[in-house]
């Protein structure tokens, strides 16, 4: 899977998204310092996070102080923008996320919702992560999903 | 007193007797008409299994139910890749508290209108449908909702009696489909029901899809993962980028009786 960037070499985007759904735990798990400090240590500048409906607000950084940016939002009408310019994207579980980010070929890792009542969207994500499409986790294994990360084996 | 008797006897013999009669009237004709609805309904599910016939047909009025968010997506996905003016008029059906459902489908249904010619105007057509449960409504309000939402789409079914229902969960569709299947069993309309479970099922199927699999209502269930397949094998498999093709082959050669 190709690693696109937006043209420039210095600026990397981590582009998380949670859909229409209110995902805190993911929002939280991403607003960690040992997950910002490990995405800055893989290289990634920016992280923004499109957070849906939750309520769980996370801390918004300039990275003037040669740490990880981070900004966020709640909706937006061009999320395929946001998709087209990152260099990673976490994501939730939805097939039309999931899809729409493997279309554009940007290394994927998608975060199970484990508090949905059925959940069966996990079957998705766990089929394609055994078939190498993107990396699966939880919200408390993010960190280690990300520090283990190697995106040639996608 | 004697003889007294044995008429009395005779008598009540008698009564007893055309009593019987009237009991075993009523049981024949009882089992006379449950025989043949249990034939019907098994000649519905035989005829319903069958592969389609290949006479060319002419437009067939489609009904397409919207699930929400993920449903509708892979929905409007695979109408985009059949050959719409088959399928006319085309009614959508969504939830009444889906606000975005039917808005997507009017977009899709104006680019088709952009694309191409007089052919698809005015064959669409929009409506709304009560659900039986909100999430989190409690269950003793429900048995009335669910009364309301089946009337309704009793009612809705009865304007549409669609020739094709294009389905792929959720629930909103279980009620459509069991009303086509009972107008099948009363000869009141032939509709062929295609069920498409989600991508996003890869080991089980989903509530719907698994109460159309078993009772045999659905005339065609696609599944999207192999393993899906193997666990239900009257499934029909396509992969994922295949669905929208196989569908419209499989419609295309449908002759509505």
């Amino acid at each position: 899977m190709g690693e696109a960037d937006d043209g420039s070499k210095s600026k990397r985007v981590v582009f998380v998204t949670v859909g229409t759904t209110c995902f805190d735990s993911l929002v939280r798990a991403v607003d960690t310092q040992e997950v910002r400090e490990a995405l800055f240590k893989k290289g990634y500048t920016h992280l923004v996070i499109q957070m849906g409906r939750g309520s769980y607000i996370p801390t918004k950084s300039t990275g003037e102080d040669g740490s990880l940016s981070v900004d966020y939002f709640t909706f937006s009408s061009s999320i395929a923008e946001f998709l087209k310019s990152a260099s990673l994207v976490i994501s939730h579980a939805g097939s039309g996320s999931i899809f729409e980010t493997l279309r554009l070929r940007k290394p994927l890792t998608v975060v199970v919702n484990e508090d949905l009542m059925d959940n069966h969207q996990s079957e998705l994500a766990e089929e394609l992560a055994e078939r190498k499409h993107l990396f699966c986790a939880r919200p408390q294994t993010l960190y280690e999903t990300i520090s283990a990360m190697d995106l040639i084996l996608l | 007193p004697k003889i007294h008797k044995v008429f009395g006897m005779e008598n009540r013999d008698g009564s007893f007797f055309s009593d019987m009669g009237c009991i075993n009237a009523s049981i024949l004709l009882i089992i006379g008409a449950s025989t043949l609805i249990v034939i019907r309904i098994f000649y519905i599910i035989y005829r319903s299994s069958k592969p389609l016939y290949s006479t060319p047909p002419g437009p067939l009025s489609t009904l397409i139910v919207l699930g929400s968010g993920g449903h509708t997506a892979e929905m409007l996905n695979l109408l985009a890749v059949m050959q719409m003016e088959r399928f006319k008029p085309r009614y959508y059906i969504a939830a009444a508290t889906d606000n975005m459902s039917l808005q997507k489908a009017r977009a899709l249904e104006d680019s088709l209108m952009q694309k191409s010619e007089v052919g698809l105007v005015g064959t669409s057509h929009f409506m709304q449908i009560y659900r039986s449960r909100e999430v989190g409504q409690s269950y003793i309000t429900s048995v009335g909702t669910t009364l309301i939402a089946l009337t309704h789409a009793l009612w809705l079914m009865i304007k549409i009696r669609p020739q094709v229902i294009l389905c792929n969960g959720p629930g909103t569709c279980i009620p459509l489909c069991v009303i086509a299947f009972f107008f099948k069993a009363f000869g009141i309309r032939w509709s062929s029901i295609f069920y498409v479970e989600s991508i996003a099922r890869v080991r089980r199927l989903s509530l719907s899809g698994l109460l159309l699999y078993k009772l045999r209502m659905a005339d065609q269930l696609f599944v999207q993962w192999p393993q899906l397949k193997s666990k239900y094998p009257r499934a029909n498999y396509v992969g994922a980028e295949k669905v929208g093709n196989f569908l419209h082959h499989d419609l295309t050669n449908f002759q509505p009786m």
